[in-house]
């Protein structure tokens, strides 16, 4: 069984060092480099699933003479399910990388981007197994390093350029706070192995213990991209090749959940009753500024970007439900919460995966991310349409496709509040569930729009019109990912346990999550409810091909005459006559204007007399409040007061010298008089 | 076996009766009007004609546009028959909860509002965004009104909570529960796209909403769209009645207690069509952009029956 884990790691290796053998040979570095990775990520799935079928946890330790204690990995059913996404997410983005990587051939180093992809995957995976805190933040680093190499890819426009900074920036106040978290768990159990954390866990005193709290959540909430710490995400997310998008959005923002957790449920012992209404609050202003935002967004891969934060603040709320279920001593309701967690975490790894690969397969077909430059794909790009259909509808949360289950989990979880002792829980959490529907029904508009005007109608532009369809690879890749949103759907039932050992593992808790599922059902924990996924499916397709047929039947085939859209009388339909992408949400532009103040421009140009037009130039603009109220000055401040310090930097070396001087001289006086 | 028959045929009946409520509105409208109105036989030939009808397709369409009807229809009929509608139990009302029924409504919505964008022509791309923005604003006050009822049944399912209020003497008809009657009604009429939220009357390009979505459509695919708007419209009446004036459905399956239950059904429904009738009579159609405001009372509406149910006790 190790066999496998230690081949995954072998062939990512190689994979990343292979395809400099052939620097020179973009198309043989490209299968080499790729190839590499799709048989190390097929590893990793045997490996990840045996671990989670068996359950045996399995541990590497290497003693050496390291400071700071062995390295060890642990591979237990917990993390194998983060191993697991990550090699299948990986599987299928490392076939489509096959295809699509080919469109750089010729005019980037395609070994160089295979070795930051294949070692970016590994650091991932040692994230979720390694057991110590230095090497964690070392690999952790590793990830966050290697993704910004990958981001930075195209580093010719300056767009990415910036986004990569301001990735590298954020990511590294994240990591900051995380290492912060991690040394005063350190000063307090004297080790920095994970298990010497969980056995001082508790004797933890309760402020230190909230500090620790507050950190490992804005550490880990930087990186999970939540609000009001996303500012990076949907900008350092679009610029990556989309491949490398679709594990960034797919995955990697996952592995900030497996730390917030291992730290929540691990490191922290008892759970004081704010966190949990700390989680829940921060967890539902992503999920519905996530969206709003996405809604309003144009470009095809930052509106996903935009829908990753909604969705880690869907993740999030079936974390918060776990911690508040946690401090009222309900172990049962906290393992469901934290099971609705967890298949959304997988769900949204999948269709993400998905709706980001066919956004690149738009962007090699079509050369732009732009929606309003596109339009009538279904016609030159059908099985991209489908495949990003299929995930459009996961992420709409419409049964019976797999981000329906999660979904339905996550509002059975909120709604157990209701049952929960705590009254104002028992009042908030049918309301955050009906905002949870708040957010459901405006994806569900979100993705209407980016399917609807991207991939219907009729092309807007040259390079729309002349969209050419992805490759054999490309459509693997995606057809992967789109086969297992039907797959994760029905095979819920089944599923459900593995996800409970996981929960199980993680919390130490020993409860029977039997009562779960029952045959094909799924099962609230109070028996409040029930829901079949399997059987909705069925019924679902019976009556689907039983209107079919039952039609024809009654009244024969049709006759079927083709002609144009009705063009009210007035021959000439263009294209440009469509509904855009910015009409199509404006009014919810108008009717959440509170939140996006939205500006727009028109300038118009003309020839001495209105009658003359030459020009019209329309601007709109809405309002990101976050950037502007925290992040600018913020950004002013740092600039500020590094202009300050400017003044003491004069560029004399002398003067350097005499600055460690005093430096030393001073740290003498303090340390030296306290001995 | 007699139990399968009869959901059976409480579902088939939903389905047939659903063009007599549209014709009942006509009706009245009519008659508000001076007007004589058509007559019930009308509704059902223009129905019977549509399906018999050739149709006339855009040369923009794609799959999506030929799936859509049949997508729609098989949704609207799958959420229907997990509504207990004569009897206490549904078809299929073990498969799922208040939630998979209101996201099945949700799937046919998706693939309506795709299909109006798939022609590639104004009317359809404007009906697209109008529907998604005022459901998006529906959804939520139409799960917050089920979930407090849910609070006070103590169930999700809506054969739980139809049973629960049925079983429950008239008394248990708080104060607090029938504030969602409010929120479920306004619901309803956004989602049967009725006066004052939409006009099924009109083909006026400042109004339309549904009636833009459907405009390329014509034959048989129409005649499964208006026969599943239909049913929609029936459904949200018929879960009114049920949740709201539940006594007299049949909770066995006896033929007699059914034949009682059927007779107060078609009561029940046509005292709620003639509520939204009357609605549509008296106020005129509002504007796109106040509509939001209406969602918001319904929205308000389910919030204050669950504070309600918070400080008076949950009931047994």
């Amino acid at each position: 069984m190790a066999l496998f884990f230690y081949a995954q790691i072998l062939l990512h290796i190689l994979g990343g060092i292979a395809g400099f053998l052939f620097e020179q040979h973009g198309e043989k570095a490209n299968r080499l480099t790729h190839g590499l990775a799709v048989l190390a990520s097929a590893a990793g799935i045997l490996f990840s699933l045996g671990i989670l079928l068996i359950g045996k946890p399995w541990a590497l330790e290497w003693q050496g003479s390291f400071p700071v204690g062995a390295l060890r990995f642990v591979a237990n059913p917990f993390s194998a399910f983060f191993l697991l996404i990550i090699s299948f997410l990986s599987l299928a983005a490392s076939i489509f990388a096959i295809g699509y990587t080919r469109e750089f051939q010729g005019k980037k180093n395609i070994a160089l981007l295979g070795f930051f992809y294949n070692f970016f995957i590994l650091a991932m995976l040692f994230v979720v197994t390694v057991q110590n805190a230095f090497y964690f933040l070392f690999f952790w680093e590793l990830m966050s390093l290697t993704s910004y190499f990958l981001v930075i890819f195209e580093h010719e426009r300056p767009e990415t350029r910036s986004a990569g900074t301001l990735y590298l920036i954020m990511t590294h106040v994240g990591t900051a706070f995380i290492t912060a978290a991690f040394l005063l768990l350190f000063i307090h159990a004297g080790s920095f192995s994970f298990d010497a954390f969980r056995e001082a866990a508790s004797t933890l005193s309760p402020v230190l213990k909230n500090v620790i709290f507050l950190a490992a959540l804005i550490g880990f909430g930087t990186k999970a991209g939540v609000i009001p710490l996303h500012i990076w995400l949907p900008r350092a997310h679009p610029q990556a090749p989309s491949h490398v998008s679709a594990l960034m959005s797919g995955v990697m923002i996952k592995t900030a959940v497996y730390g917030l957790l291992v730290f929540l449920f691990n490191f922290l012992g008892e759970t004081p009753g704010w966190w949990g209404h700390v989680m829940l609050a921060v967890a539902i202003l992503s999920t519905l500024l996530g969206i709003l935002y996405a809604l309003m967004e144009n470009d095809l891969k930052r509106l996903l970007a935009f829908s990753s934060i909604e969705n880690m603040g869907i993740i999030l709320l079936g974390v918060g439900m776990a911690l508040v279920f946690r401090t009222l001593h309900q172990p049962l309701y906290a393992g469901f919460a934290l099971i609705a967690a967890l298949y959304h975490v997988i769900n949204h790894a999948i269709f993400k995966g998905l709706l980001f690969l066919g956004a690149g397969s738009v962007l090699s077909g079509t050369h732009t991310r732009n929606i309003e430059g596109l339009g009538g794909l279904i016609r030159r790009m059908p099985w991209t349409a489908s495949f990003f259909l299929v995930g459009a509808m996961a992420i709409a949360a419409l049964p019976p496709l797999n981000g329906f289950i999660s979904e339905w989990l996550t509002f059975i979880a909120l709604l157990l509040g209701c049952e929960s002792v705590s009254p104002a829980m028992r009042f908030f959490s049918p309301l955050l569930a009906a905002l949870l529907g708040l957010a459901g029904a405006l994806a569900a508009t979100c993705f209407v729009k980016a399917f609807g005007i991207s991939f219907l109608g009729k092309p807007r532009s040259e390079r729309a019109a002349h969209a050419h369809e992805a490759g054999g690879f490309m459509k693997v890749g995606m057809g992967i990912l789109a086969a297992s949103c039907f797959g994760l759907a029905l095979t819920a039932p089944w599923i459900l346990p593995m996800l409970g050992e996981a929960a199980k593992t993680l919390s130490a808790t020993d409860i029977s999550m039997t009562g779960l599922t029952q045959k094909v059902f799924l099962m609230s924990p109070s028996g409040s409810s029930q829901f079949s996924p399997l059987l909705i499916a069925m019924i679902l397709s019976v009556f689907l091909l039983g209107t079919v047929i039952l039609l024809r039947l009654t009244f024969g085939k049709q006759h079927v005459r083709i002609g144009p859209s009705w063009d009210c009388g007035m021959p000439g339909l263009e294209p440009r006559m469509q509904y855009t992408a910015t009409g199509y949400s404006k009014p919810l532009r108008r009717i959440f204007s509170f939140l996006y103040q939205p500006t727009r421009r028109v300038e118009l140009e003309d020839e001495g007399h209105a009658m003359l037009r030459t020009a019209q130039r329309f601007e709109s603009k809405i309002t990101h409040h976050v950037d502007e109220w925290v992040y600018q000055p913020l950004s002013e401040l740092v600039v500020d007061l590094s202009r300050k310090a400017k003044q003491i930097q004069t560029g004399h070396i002398q003067l350097y010298l005499s600055y460690i001087f005093i430096t030393l001289i001073l740290l003498l006086l303090f340390f030296g008089g306290r001995s | 076996m007699p139990a399968i028959l009869l959901s059976v045929f409480q579902l088939l009946f939903l389905s047939i009766l659903a063009p007599a409520l549209s014709w009942f509105i006509k009706k009245m409208k009519a008659a508000s009007q001076n007007r004589v109105g058509p007559s019930l036989v009308q509704v059902y030939s223009d129905l019977l004609k549509l399906f018999r009808k050739n149709m006339v397709i855009s040369e923009t369409a794609s799959w999506i546009f030929h799936a859509m009807p049949f997508v729609l229809f098989m949704s609207t009929f799958v959420a229907a028959s997990m509504l207990p509608i004569l009897g206490i139990r549904s078809l299929f009302g073990f498969t799922g909860d208040v939630i998979l029924f209101v996201y099945l409504l949700a799937l046919g919505r998706f693939f309506l509002t795709l299909a109006a964008l798939d022609t590639g022509t104004t009317f359809g791309g404007m009906g697209s965004s109008r529907e998604m923005t005022l459901s998006s604003l529906a959804e939520p006050a139409l799960l917050l009104a089920f979930f407090s009822l849910g609070f006070r049944a103590h169930t999700l399912s809506l054969e739980g909570i139809v049973s629960y209020f049925a079983s429950g003497s008239p008394t248990q008809m708080l104060f607090f529960t029938s504030l969602t009657f409010g929120a479920l009604l306004i619901v309803t009429i956004a989602e049967s796209g009725r006066i004052p939220v939409d006009n099924p009357a009109t083909h006026l390009e400042l109004t339309m909403v549904h009636e833009a979505m459907i405009l390329e459509y014509s034959g048989q695919y129409l005649a499964l769209i208006e026969w599943s708007h239909q049913i929609k419209q029936l459904v949200f009446l018929t879960l009114l009645s049920d949740l709201f004036f539940p006594w007299g459905i049949s909770s066995s399956w006896g033929f007699l207690a059914f034949g009682l239950s059927l007779v107060l059904y078609l009561a029940k429904v046509f005292f709620l069509a003639f509520v939204i009738g009357w609605i549509e009579i008296h106020s005129a159609k509002l504007r796109l952009f106040r509509v939001p405001d209406l969602l918001a009372v319904a929205f308000v509406l389910a919030i204050l029956s669950l504070l309600g149910q918070l400080i008076i006790g949950r009931g047994a």
